[in-house]
């Protein structure tokens, strides 16, 4: 990758060098995200914070957008975080990760506080990353001089506020704003953001995107290891499932982010400096070594499709082989030669 | 609005005649102004977003950047809203920032500018006053900056660059003071100040060295050494009890900023009288009250009415949060009818008055004896107020102190077209 002029903090700093925890039993035992929260059984988000500060470790800064990571985690005198943690504003994931990198940039550089590599994490949901925040992230992943990681936890609606339909949605789901009623099956009729490869694709400097999943959780405390290593703005979107917003019992939260991997509907990937790579059995789906499991299998298991019929099935089933089929990079970019 | 062609910071002189504080001379617009005292302050991040007029002192700065004249980390955001939210961020881990914008700019960037203040956050930031959208104006009026004065931001109104400079300076100090840490904004008069030269003494380093002593963020710093959780959800168990604390803090930066100009002006041998500037208010029996530039035509009128025998005087409020009640009606305790000019609007408040003039009477209304106050509306969007103008507001003030009785019921508006 070429060079800019603007001098990196990573040229008199650099990062924290944490190398990729190779099996389970290899993962360090100190947690940084703990009790004192009260999230939702089950709550996958959650589970990802708590993954993510455990990869990231103790010098890390961690900023939170509005959402169910701020309001369930940090009730005034009872807080999870173990690391220092701060609230920002719905759209401000972006300007949090670049303002807080700025400060200890600045500082550092002049003189003025102790030479460190500090991870700096901002993380959003949904709502926050896909919807109002999207400028600001996209800001933040051109300013290459700061190390940051923007994670966005996608449990597809605004599911702190009453569960309303983000841009990040998956098509037809049943949200308090998108309720299905006599006359409208279906009200919700836009596609999911493709978020994460928008982001790499169209930040062509930004070092690293990765998609994760709670279902393999070792992978995803390695992207985000890997994220905070290479410098620069970087980002994740994880996929959570919710069992308040999709409406199922909490004990198959996990499955159904397996479920969410193995139909196709949620691709395991990163971009590492321009170059993607597929991983697990979304490497196997593309590679045409693995079946992918009929996208029924992983709807009929939600309340937010009970209102499904058999056209509607088929409709997300032909989007879901398009983006496997006819999609320029199979599961990631949807252009297509001509 | 022609864009600056080069900036004109200099390394200040050390050693001039005057001693270590004379500093250098140069004939700079406001906006150049406070551009030098974000590098004298060696403000550490700074971010910019284009929207005329303020926009000027971010060209000021990016050039002393690009001359390696400023060290500082300069971002220009995708929006107003991420330029605030950025030097948010930035101050919890103990950076000094500055941030501007203007007008229907400030306004993008509300949600930002109420939790600065929420947060207790020092940042400084230059408001160059315009008009709100729609219809659209460059020129000057007072509703984008007064839009937050019951937020918890500190607010000032500088008439001239050597205020705006000295001024900047003052916003550090007292926002960063640990008795306030309350955010600060600086209001300079789209186009009559920020795009207007005149000659500044930019103090020497070393001056300003003495006067601002750095950023400490102490025990509430965002740092692995100090793993604090900053703003979680409080709710009705403990909103209250903070929103009280920002109330002692705003209680308290008067004090501060008493403190602050005490020093500036036994440092720079300027500065004035804190929150208000009085001009020929002795034995005046009338008195004009607005901010910013508009002093400079009130001056010229109350000089020229003063050779005619007209006994009226002018009070500039230089400090409009923290509200300097008792400076005011101390001013004003004297004169029988008080003219307030407001460079500002506010549909449907009571007696249709400017924010100026509504603040005013309710601090005025515990006085035992009260002067008439009558409430004038002029300037809007940039319009010119001439000398002119302001004697035909001052010729109402004297009819309301002649025995007018009806003249504080009700807001003119001066130069419009009816």
């Amino acid at each position: 990758m070429q060079k800019s002029n603007v001098e990196p903090i990573t040229d008199f700093i650099g990062t924290q060098v944490l190398e990729p925890w190779k099996g389970i039993k290899k993962v360090a035992q100190q947690e940084y995200f703990t009790s004192g929260h009260r999230t939702c059984q089950g709550c996958e988000s959650a589970q990802i914070m708590k993954l993510m500060a455990k990869a990231a470790g103790p010098r890390s800064i961690i900023l939170g957008s509005t959402g169910c990571m701020y309001v369930a985690n940090t009730t005034y005198y009872s807080t999870p975080w173990v690391i220092p943690w701060m609230h920002t504003q719905l759209g401000s994931s972006g300007s949090a990760a670049t303002g807080t990198a700025a400060g200890l940039r600045a500082l550092m550089r002049k003189g003025k506080m102790s030479k460190e590599p500090i991870n700096v994490i901002a993380f959003c949901g949904d709502g926050g990353g896909a919807d109002m925040g999207l400028s600001a992230i996209s800001a933040a992943l051109q300013h290459t001089e700061y190390n940051l990681l923007i994670l966005m936890y996608d449990n597809e609606s605004y599911a702190n506020t009453d569960i309303q339909v983000s841009g990040s949605s998956p098509y037809g789901a049943n949200t308090t704003f998108s309720t299905p009623g006599k006359v409208q099956r279906i009200m919700h009729r836009r596609w999911k953001k493709n978020t994460a490869a928008m982001l790499a694709a169209g930040h062509p400097e930004c070092k690293y995107v990765a998609t994760i999943c709670t279902s393999s959780p070792i992978e995803a405390m390695n992207k985000v290891r890997r994220a905070l290593s290479i410098g620069g703005p970087t980002f994740i979107h994880s996929l959570d499932p919710c069992p308040k917003g999709w409406d199922y019992d909490p004990m198959y939260s996990h499955e159904l982010g397996e479920l969410a991997i193995e139909t196709g509907i949620w691709p395991l990937y990163e971009v590492e400096e321009n170059t993607v790579k597929l991983y697990g059995k979304s490497r196997q789906i593309a590679k045409g070594l693995r079946k992918r499991k009929p996208v029924r299998e992983y709807l009929e298991r939600q309340g937010r499709f009970a209102h499904f019929i058999d056209e509607d099935f088929d409709y997300f089933q032909a989007k879901t082989d398009e983006m496997w089929e006819k999609w320029l990079v199979p599961g990631v970019i949807p252009f297509s030669n001509p | 609005m022609s864009p600056p062609k080069t900036a004109t910071a200099k390394k200040a002189e050390t050693e001039g005649p005057g001693g270590p504080s004379a500093g250098s001379e140069e004939l700079i617009s406001g906006s150049e102004a406070i551009a030098h005292a974000c590098r004298l302050a060696d403000v550490d991040v700074i971010t910019a977003y284009p929207i005329r007029p303020y926009d000027t002192v971010m060209q000021y700065v990016s050039q002393m950047i690009s001359n390696g004249q400023f060290d500082c980390d300069y971002i220009v955001a995708e929006s107003e809203h991420s330029q605030f939210e950025i030097v948010k961020h930035a101050s919890t881990v103990g950076a000094r920032v500055f941030v501007g914008s203007s007008g229907v700019g400030w306004l993008y960037a509300f949600e930002a500018l109420a939790v600065t203040a929420g947060l207790r956050l020092p940042m400084v930031a230059m408001v160059g006053n315009r008009a709100l959208d729609d219809p659209g104006a460059f020129g000057v009026e007072h509703n984008d900056a007064l839009a937050v004065r019951d937020l918890g931001w500190m607010l000032c109104w500088v008439a001239t660059a050597q205020e705006a400079l000295d001024t900047a300076l003052i916003a550090y100090r007292v926002a960063e003071d640990q008795r306030v840490f309350l955010p600060c904004a600086i209001s300079c008069d789209g186009a009559f100040l920020t795009h207007s030269q005149s000659i500044v003494n930019v103090p020497s380093q070393e001056a300003v060295n003495s006067f601002l002593p750095p950023y400490e963020r102490g025990d509430k710093l965002l740092h692995p050494d100090n793993p604090i959780t900053i703003a979680p959800q409080a709710n009705e168990d403990w909103v209250m009890e903070i929103r009280r604390q920002s109330d002692a803090a705003m209680r308290r930066a008067r004090k501060v900023l008493i403190e602050a100009y005490e020093d500036l002006n036994a440092k720079f041998g300027r500065g004035g009288e804190p929150f208000i500037e009085r001009y020929m208010m002795e034995d005046a029996e009338v008195a004009l009250v607005g901010m910013g530039t508009l002093a400079m035509p009130v001056k010229v009128a109350v000089r020229k009415m003063r050779e005619q025998g007209r006994k009226v005087g002018f009070v500039r409020v230089r400090w409009f949060r923290p509200f300097p009640s008792e400076e005011l009606q101390q001013a004003l305790s004297e004169v029988q009818a008080v003219g307030v000019i407001d460079r500002d609007y506010g549909f449907g408040s009571a007696f249709h008055s400017g924010v100026l003039a509504n603040d005013l009477r309710s601090a005025l209304y515990p006085m035992e004896r009260r002067p008439k106050i009558v409430s004038f509306v002029a300037g809007l969007g940039g319009r010119e107020v001439s000398a002119a103008n302001v004697i035909e507001i001052t010729d109402k003030v004297f009819d309301a102190a002649g025995g007018d009785a009806t003249s504080d019921q009700d807001t003119y508006w001066i130069g419009v077209r009816e």
